[in-house]
């Protein structure tokens, strides 16, 4: 019965990364026989407590998703860490802040005004906003200063890429961690390969490929066979790790970086921006601007994913 | 000396929940809270986005049903940019719609709140799970209801690019025809839907109702809460998932008001308290606040048993059959036993299977226009989309510059609309369960069956 033990949180997530879990199917109750799940919020029964009373480093992983975007996440993180041999951060959100990372463009106070008081649909004439006033009982946590990834609060292991990963990787990097076969500590469980690389359109890209007009999703029809880019569509395929067998270019829609950088890049989005620069075809400013002007949303396309883990300094 | 009892966390479920509940100095419970500790800030951090590419942000709000998210929000980028799909679109998001409301059904009945009844809420907390539950049913069985649940999935995938993140939507349209390939996929799936559909209700029939001290729970008192009931219909008035009319029936199950989907929040009201990030919805002509604990009548639920409630019936013939038996089971309605939304949910998994069916065999969905190119806005403009996700009605709302840069959005989300309700279910369930200050691992989890038979999605309801 000293089956190693795996532990499975989550902290600011939707529950993808869980759904990936159970998306092992048949694989879930295989690892089941090889090791005890000891504590996994979305489908067992645990409770902290039971949490807090095992030793120190009696875990062998804890697989984290989601972002560190409240004070509970970041004291979870540390009790998971103390426990664990080993931390896996799951998902684009643990690994590189994923959507919520987009919370960096504004304070958390706004966010909690918008939902609480200004939403349209809201009745709040005492302007509450919950956790912000004393009452009794258990208190809510409170959000940090900015989106935090995982490995900004705690020291991370390895890293599985996706919003959400493919079950392929976590099944591998579960069963890597059993067979103790994973590669050096710091490691990405993904492949090294720009997301072109193994994509099915990449026979069609020109010589030189250049832009005269960038195009929004909406307002244009292309062709499913050809590269995006080469049609004007922003894919970030060339500036995204690859591993999800191509998901969103199978649907005929383009890529929008959840897999995160490469090895080597520190970030994304301003990885993302030189490559699409470089594509621009003209050479005085103001037909640039004008091509430049015509990407909606720079800040929330080309840092979609990645915008906690940027260089970018979060408002203050 | 009043005593407090934490459940923390609640588990089988979507997203972070405790439930604290305080006892006074005889033991007896004078508040339990339900209460909901996260908050993401969707509504903020999707300002200033691209409304395009809103399917495909906003279902980042829930990974369990992000293709609820993403269906209404490509129908409320159909209304701001004043387009609608050519009929095989329509279609085909039917098709993707009703495959997902199959397998995420499944998700609860197999992972989250059926292991209470398909094992019984005394089984040892360590096998009140899926892998219990594997080994109570048999390899056999759990491998065809992974496989099947799979076999949904992947008609998602195939056509959306994936069931964890569902990106075919578009305004005017979808991102691709079907190929015949997968529409012949769908339909020798649904075949194999339907039948698991009719063998999970079998179960159901077995294990619950004909088993003395399961179906009592069914009726009993614990789980019982008169409430007004809110879902989407069709025409007719029968159950609808995609489209549709809101109807609302009152406790006594008469029509209170039915309205259009863009109507809704002449109806329907969103409160704050200070002690959890859920908001509380509840009925806006109730006329004053309507907290757990206040005056019943601004309450309302939704969900599937809801939708059964306000329904006239159901356009598929197994399913209809089926819904007709659970109706005659309680000979009253509406239905107002809250265990009775893990019955509704098997007879909406069966439904969702028949549907799945008749969409793959639609004789025009390969027709290979999938798409109404949208013309440009010009002007600020809104759009509203709707639809049934699994756990209630989900409403998005968008206003967006004459760029198509979304200047402000509201989400009013499943959940929220149960969340009096749920509220209300655990503080009776506690009370009627605890007298004397104690406290089992058998009450707790009895506790949380009050709860879990919703099927709760707390990271959709604060979101």
């Amino acid at each position: 019965m000293n089956k190693p033990k795996i532990a499975l949180y989550w902290c600011a997530s939707c529950g993808g990364c869980e759904e990936s879990v159970i998306d092992l199917g048949e694989d879930l109750l295989k690892l089941a026989q090889s090791a005890e799940i000891i504590f996994w919020p979305a489908a067992m029964d645990a409770r902290f407590s039971d949490l807090e009373a095992l030793a120190d480093g009696a875990i062998l992983a804890s697989l984290i998703n989601g972002a560190i975007q409240q004070e509970d996440h970041v004291s979870m993180a540390r009790l998971l860490r103390k426990k664990s041999r080993y931390v896996i951060a799951n998902g684009s959100c643990a690994h590189i802040g994923g959507v919520i990372g987009l919370s960096n463009l504004h304070r958390p106070e706004e966010a909690l005004q918008k939902a609480f008081i200004d939403a349209e649909t809201v009745f709040n004439p005492s302007g509450t906003i919950p956790g912000s006033e004393p009452f009794s009982g258990c208190p809510l946590p409170r959000p940090l200063n900015r989106v935090r990834t995982l490995d900004q609060v705690i020291d991370v292991d390895y890293y599985i890429p996706g919003c959400p990963p493919p079950p392929e990787l976590v099944k591998n990097a579960i069963f890597s961690l059993l067979e103790n076969s994973l590669p050096p500590k710091g490691g990405i469980l993904s492949e090294n390969r720009a997301l072109c690389r193994t994509c099915p359109r990449q026979g069609t890209l020109p010589e030189r490929l250049s832009v005269q007009r960038f195009k929004r999703v909406h307002e244009t029809e292309w062709n499913p066979l050809q590269c995006f880019l080469d049609q004007g569509i922003i894919c970030l395929g060339p500036s995204t790790r690859g591993g999800c067998q191509c998901r969103c270019i199978s649907a005929n829609m383009p890529c929008r970086g959840c897999f995160g950088p490469l090895d080597g890049v520190r970030d994304q989005g301003a990885n993302a921006v030189s490559f699409i620069a470089s594509l621009i075809d003209a050479t005085d400013p103001e037909t640039i601007a004008q091509i430049i002007s015509e990407i909606a949303d720079p800040a929330g396309l080309f840092y979609r994913y990645s915008l906690a883990a940027s260089l970018i300094k979060p408002r203050s | 000396m009043t005593q407090s009892i934490l459940i923390d966390p609640i588990t089988r479920i979507e997203g972070h929940g405790k439930i604290e509940i305080t006892l006074d100095s005889r033991g007896k419970v004078s508040e339990a809270r339900f209460q909901v500790p996260e908050f993401r800030g969707f509504e903020k951090f999707c300002e200033g986005r691209a409304a395009e590419e809103m399917p495909i942000l906003t279902q980042k709000i829930c990974g369990v049903c992000p293709t609820a998210h993403h269906i209404a929000s490509t129908k409320a980028l159909d209304d701001l940019f004043n387009v609608s799909p050519p009929l095989a679109a329509k279609n085909i998001r039917e098709l993707v719609y009703h495959a997902f409301i199959f397998e995420d059904h499944l998700l609860h009945v197999y992972y989250l709140g059926g292991p209470d009844w398909l094992l019984g809420p005394d089984v040892p907390t360590s096998q009140r799970n899926i892998l219990g539950l594997a080994d109570r049913m048999g390899k056999s069985f759990t491998t065809l209801m992974i496989a099947t649940r799979n076999k949904a999935r992947e008609i998602i995938a195939r056509i959306a690019g994936s069931a964890l993140y569902p990106v075919f939507g578009l305004p005017g349209g979808v991102s691709k025809p079907l190929s015949a390939e997968d529409r012949n996929f769908a339909l020798s799936a649904s075949d194999d839907m339907v039948a698991f559909a009719r063998l999970s209700l079998n179960l159901f029939e077995k294990l619950l109702l004909k088993r003395t001290s399961m179906s009592e729970m069914m009726t009993d008192p614990l789980y019982y809460q008169q409430t007004h009931y809110l879902g989407m219909v069709d025409d007719t008035g029968r159950l609808s998932f995609y489209d549709g009319r809101i109807r609302m029936i009152d406790p006594a199950g008469t029509l209170h008001s039915i309205f259009e989907a863009r109507d809704f929040s002449r109806h329907l009201v969103e409160q704050v308290v200070p002690w959890t990030y859920m908001k509380t919805l509840a009925l806006k002509d109730a006329g004053r606040n309507h907290f757990p604990g206040d005056a019943p009548d601004g309450i309302y639920r939704v969900g599937p048993l809801a939708r059964l409630n306000v329904s006239s019936g159901i356009s598929t013939p197994l399913a209809n059959a089926e819904y007709e038996k659970m109706m005659n089971y309680f000979g009253n309605t509406p239905v107002h036993h809250t265990m009775a939304y893990h019955w509704a949910r098997l007879i909406e998994v069966l439904y969702a299977a028949e549907r799945t069916a008749e969409l793959a065999g639609d004789s025009n969905i390969l027709c290979a226009e999938v798409r109404n190119l949208p013309k440009p806005l010009l002007t600020e403009r809104s759009g509203i989309g709707a639809c049934e996700a699994p756990r209630g009605t989900l409403f998005h709302t968008y206003q967006a510059n004459s760029h198509a840069i979304i200047l402000k959005l509201n989400l009013v989300v499943a959940t929220q609309h149960n969340a009096a309700a749920i509220c209300r279910s655990v503080f009776q369930a506690a009370s009627q369960l605890i007298s004397d200050g104690q406290v089992t691992e058998r009450i707790t989890n009895r506790i949380e069956m009050a709860y879990r038979a919703y099927d709760p999605c707390l990271a959709c309801a604060t979101h």
